[in-house]
């Protein structure tokens, strides 16, 4: 008898493909079930922002950079905040830096929802989706009073927050967080122990502490490989040094350390804390402007620098070049998906395809913040 | 270590391969010798006073006369960072690639590849990463031209607000 010709498969998945999480694509090559190598091409939404922040001048870019993240966008403007503040030396009252963090900690919560959920359901669980849904929903509403905005948010600005919190918000506020932590339980309840779930993510994708480093992860995604590092408290900006939370960190109790379950996890408990610190800053927000006055005609001196913001999808790095002028010489944005994106390549040989689904879910990848 | 303490180290071991080293604030930074960039790359990850375990942050900046690639380096064992850059002239600007100290650098380095034009020697998948492949021209120089057209489809749209005035008139 003779035997079986095979060969191994060469097949493409997106950019339009329903678990990608936006625009991607990756090349497969894949032996039957199993891939010897997945290659994301990535560029799908490149909308050339650094470009666009060279014409439009400091305070003009602001509403671009909601375009950066679009699931965390106060982090994006938060970072480009900064990085002009600490170039011209402004200082944000006191309480606009609560108003920031306030608007944050529940943007990350609504950003670690739709991960999660989004997790679920490329898995094939369709039902924790709509109830996560149904929670981002409300955080929405939240920052719809705030600023307007449901989604690209543009709430702050060079010095500070363009609104103080309306009449009544803070006790609104109080009162969801008082509805959301009963609802992680139930959400806990509802899947996270589910144990055909955490056997699709137990040891799949496993990624070592020491390749985390080499491959520049960041965020959830270093954290869950036991590295405890959180830009908010290990370079503290802002005002958390004022509050009191855990960094959460994997500890590979359902498998091997640093595998998609751990990363998981981390995202659920992280929404825990945020729920904390949201508590404490309700609570301690001190009266005054939320603005610093700084002048119409905004030009830092020259000068370059770096800041480091711990976003949804973890250190965002904003890397600012002034010549002087009322426009940027040069803008850099180093985002964790782009990192993220980087080692798929790597951790996908000898993963089944399916698993591809689950590694990409897994690290939280974000099309537009890769592409920028 | 305060970065200016580690850029004293780094010039120290290095000598005058180390150009400049700049106390422009807020962030200070070292000029180094773009030959040796792969040299000063295992000096700061093996030195384990500096531990670099890190490239967080690598970009290219175009000064119209020169370009410069930024390195930000990054310790999570000693939790401090440091800013490397080199400068290289504005045709056929070329470096070596740090790709084979921190694997970050693979898709880092693929892109200033992509918009500003850097090539970097070495490197294992010197392709675009985020325009066209057959895209002409580096996007982030300083002296690039949007093309009018790709493949056939406008660059530029007419204003909305513009059409309306002409058909009043």
């Amino acid at each position: 008898m003779s035997t079986l010709r095979t060969e191994e498969m060469t097949l493409n998945m997106g950019p339009q493909h329903p678990s990608t999480h936006g625009v991607l694509r990756f090349v497969v090559r894949a032996d039957g079930e199993v891939m010897r190598e997945a290659i994301p091409d990535v560029g799908y939404l490149h909308r050339s922002i650094e470009k666009i922040a060279e014409k439009v001048g400091y305070r003009g870019f602001m509403p671009y950079t909601d375009r950066v993240d679009y699931v965390c966008a106060m982090f994006t403007n938060q970072g480009w905040g900064m990085a002009c503040e600490k170039l011209a030396g402004i200082e944000v009252p006191k309480r606009g830096e609560y108003c920031r963090v306030i608007a944050a900690e529940f943007n990350r919560i609504a950003s670690h929802l739709l991960s999660v959920g989004a997790m679920a359901m490329d898995i094939g669980a369709m039902t924790p989706f709509a109830h996560v849904i149904r929670e981002r929903e409300m955080i929405n509403d939240l920052i719809e009073e705030l600023c307007g905005a449901r989604l690209t948010f543009n709430y702050m600005r060079i010095g500070g927050v363009a609104w103080d919190l309306p009449p009544g918000w803070r006790e609104k506020a109080l009162k969801y967080l008082d509805h959301f932590d009963p609802i992680l339980e139930e959400y806990n309840a509802l899947i996270s122990w589910n144990k055909i779930y955490v056997e699709r993510l137990a040891n799949v994708g496993v990624i070592t502490p020491a390749e985390a480093i080499n491959y520049n992860l960041v965020g959830p995604n270093l954290r869950a490989c036991g590295i405890k590092w959180d830009i908010r408290k290990d370079i503290p900006y802002s005002v958390y040094p004022e509050f009191e939370f855990e960094v959460p960190v994997g500890n590979g109790q359902w498998g091997k350390l640093g595998d998609s379950m751990d990363r998981y996890v981390v995202r659920i408990r992280e929404m825990a804390e945020s729920s904390k610190i949201l508590r404490q800053a309700l609570q301690k927000i001190p009266p005054g402007a939320v603005l610093a006055k700084v002048v119409r005609n905004f030009k830092p001196p020259a000068g370059e620098c770096q800041i480091r913001v711990e976003s949804g999808r973890g250190d965002m790095g904003w890397y600012l070049v002034s010549d002087g002028t009322g426009y940027p010489w040069r803008v850099h944005v180093r985002t964790g998906s782009f990192a993220a994106m980087g080692i798929i390549q790597k951790l996908s040989a000898g993963l089944m395809i399916a698993d591809l689904v689950t590694l990409i879910a897994s690290l939280d990848v974000i099309a537009p913040e890769i592409d920028r | 270590m305060e970065a200016l303490q580690i850029l004293e180290r780094v010039k120290s071991q290095f000598g005058d391969r180390v150009l400049e080293i700049s106390e422009k604030k807020p962030d200070p930074f070292a000029v180094v010798d773009p030959g040796a960039i792969v040299e000063f790359g295992r000096f700061m990850n093996e030195d384990p006073e500096l531990a670099m375990d890190c490239l967080s942050n690598e970009s290219g900046v175009d000064y119209k006369d020169r370009i410069e690639v930024v390195y930000h380096l990054f310790s999570y064992q000693h939790r401090h960072g440091a800013v490397l850059k080199v400068k290289l002239p504005r045709d056929n600007p070329s470096v070596a690639t740090l790709e084979g100290v921190w694997k970050s650098a693979n898709w880092m380095e693929r892109e200033i590849f992509d918009l500003l034009g850097v090539n970097f020697e070495g490197h294992s998948d010197m392709r675009r990463i985020l325009m066209p492949e057959d895209w002409i021209g580096h996007p982030l120089r300083k002296d690039f031209v949007e093309p009018a057209q790709y493949h056939g489809i406008s660059t530029v749209r007419e204003s909305p607000i513009v059409r309306l005035d002409t058909k009043k008139k």
